[in-house]
């Protein structure tokens, strides 16, 4: 069955979401939305979404604190970050490159990382520009470390980093990425290329698996319809409706 | 309504201000924006609830700001703050860069009437070693180590935003944007436009009621048809997307923006 890479991104993330009860999903993140609301329709709806910006998939009704103090009590299981940069240590840099504060590449702002990387248990880090640029030996600004001294409260933290080329799990103990899977199309070499930080890896790593096609349809029919609430231009240009 | 109102308002702000701002979908009184920068305010310290958009960029690329505190500033969809990141290149704004929650806390603890609020995470970022106003303490609560971020309260000057509806009591329906009340409750001062104002006492509707910010917490209300616009209003209308691609095109070059600006101003006093 012909898909597109969108909709692999798409299924590789749903898999690390298997068995979570409460799926979180932030701004700019119709890929990531896709992968939770898939995984919902997978668990007979016992799996919750709430997707920030939309309509209907979310039910905050107490401010804009309300999402930080459910995922401070451990209601929400999985969310997703990404980083301008992010380093082997699974740090990540929302804010600029460049000696802070007066950086020569400024971005937005950390948002709700600094805070969410430390309470939700599985932090999906997801970036779809897989570069030396993006990912590097080490941050130019640590918006929310990737791993902490013992002593300090974090029942959360980085689960795994998906991107267009490939897909690691973060080993807590040891503080680094290990390679999961290469995506079709896609080397080792690649990766190796296009990685400034180190990683452990086979020497033969397995290839991602294709997109199934029963997800596929799931997509393609209701997920699209939900995902064109907050994101009518990804649902329009992704799955023409 | 007369012009002279949304003035009169913004005259309220003093310069030096620390004046607190709702996120872009939260009721931004984008009217009361452009009124503020064609004053000339100056040195206001611009503090997001947690973030903002197009109402920090025009007021800093108005030269209106010396100070942003943040959690992000951004245009959403339609890319980067053009006056914001031109600003933190040429250094001329003076960044307090924090994390949503942590804004959202200190903010309660404004409302509280205490000192601080504790936080979990913020340990080990950078943005706890810049900000030199967080600290962190041990759990007073635990026997073992337990490092813990404290945040000092946010209670600011005044407080500026856009609602559906006010009475003429001076009580304020935010429906479902509670991090309005939250800021009524922390601020100083909290100056409203609003789409419409009704006869009726909001406060003695049972069904408007919780959603009321009661006229004790409202220093001043002024009547602004699309008064978050190019933005949208929760329930009232949607954001103008090609008024907002323009900005952010506009806000991209010094030039464009200051062409921007004085449109902007010229179209309001007509």
């Amino acid at each position: 069955m012909d898909y597109k890479s969108e909709e692999l991104l798409i299924c590789v993330i749903t898999r690390l979401l298997e068995g979570v009860e409460h799926v979180a999903v932030g701004v700019s993140s119709p890929i990531p939305g896709s992968a939770a609301l898939l995984n919902r329709a997978l668990s007979g709806g016992t799996s919750r979404v709430t997707v920030l910006n939309s309509q209907n998939l979310q039910t905050l009704n107490d401010g804009a604190g309300e999402l930080f103090d459910r995922a401070a009590q451990g209601r929400i299981g999985a969310f997703f970050l990404s980083g301008g940069q992010i380093d082997g240590q699974a740090n990540i840099n929302l804010v600029g490159v460049g000696e802070y504060p007066q950086q020569n590449v400024r971005w937005s702002g950390s948002f709700g990382s600094a805070m969410l990387y430390f309470v939700v248990p599985r932090v999906i880090l997801f970036r779809d520009e897989h570069t030396r640029r993006t990912m590097v030996e080490t941050v130019d600004f640590i918006s929310a470390p990737g791993i902490s001294p013992p002593e300090v409260y974090r029942p959360g933290g980085p689960y795994a980093l998906v991107t267009n080329l490939c897909a690691f799990k973060f080993d807590k103990p040891r503080g680094r990425f290990r390679l999961v899977s290469v995506h079709p199309g896609h080397s080792l070499e690649e990766v190796l290329d296009n990685t400034g930080f180190e990683f452990d890896y086979p020497a033969q790593p397995e290839q991602t698996p294709l997109p199934e096609p029963d997800r596929l349809e799931l997509l393609r029919g209701p997920i699209a319809a939900e995902i064109a609430d907050p994101y009518p231009k990804f649902a329009k240009a992704i799955f023409g409706v | 309504m007369a012009i002279s109102d949304l003035s009169q308002l913004v005259n309220m702000i003093p310069d030096g201000a620390k004046l607190a701002l709702p996120p872009s979908r939260s009721g931004v009184a984008m009217a009361a924006t452009r009124a503020l920068a064609e004053r000339g305010a100056r040195n206001l310290h611009l503090v997001a609830i947690p973030t903002s958009g197009i109402q920090a960029d025009l007021l800093i690329g108005a030269g209106c700001v010396s100070i942003v505190e943040s959690a992000g500033i951004t245009l959403d969809e339609h890319g980067q703050a053009g006056r914001f990141v031109s600003a933190v290149k040429a250094g001329t704004i003076r960044l307090m860069d924090s994390t949503c929650p942590a804004i959202v806390s200190a903010l309660q603890a404004g409302e509280k009437g205490v000192p601080f609020f504790p936080m979990r995470g913020l340990i080990g970022s950078d943005l706890l070693k810049y900000r030199e106003d967080y600290k962190v303490i041990n759990n007073p609560m635990s026997d073992t180590s337990d490092p813990i971020v404290v945040l000092p309260a946010i209670v600011p000057d005044v407080t500026l935003f856009h609602a559906p509806l006010a009475d003429r009591f001076g009580n304020v329906w935010i429906g479902k944007m509670r991090e309005l009340m939250t800021l009524a409750h922390a601020s100083k001062q909290t100056l409203v436009t609003v789409e419409e104002i009704t006869d009726l006492d909001l406060m003695k509707d049972p069904l408007r009621a919780p959603a009321t910010i009661p006229e004790m917490y409202v220093s001043k209300v002024v009547e602004a048809k699309n008064g978050a616009w190019p933005l949208g209003l929760d329930g009232c209308y949607d954001p103008d997307s090609v008024a907002l691609a323009h900005y952010a095109a506009a806000a991209r070059t010094d030039e464009g923006f200051a062409d921007y600006l004085a449109g902007a101003i010229q179209r309001a006093a007509e």
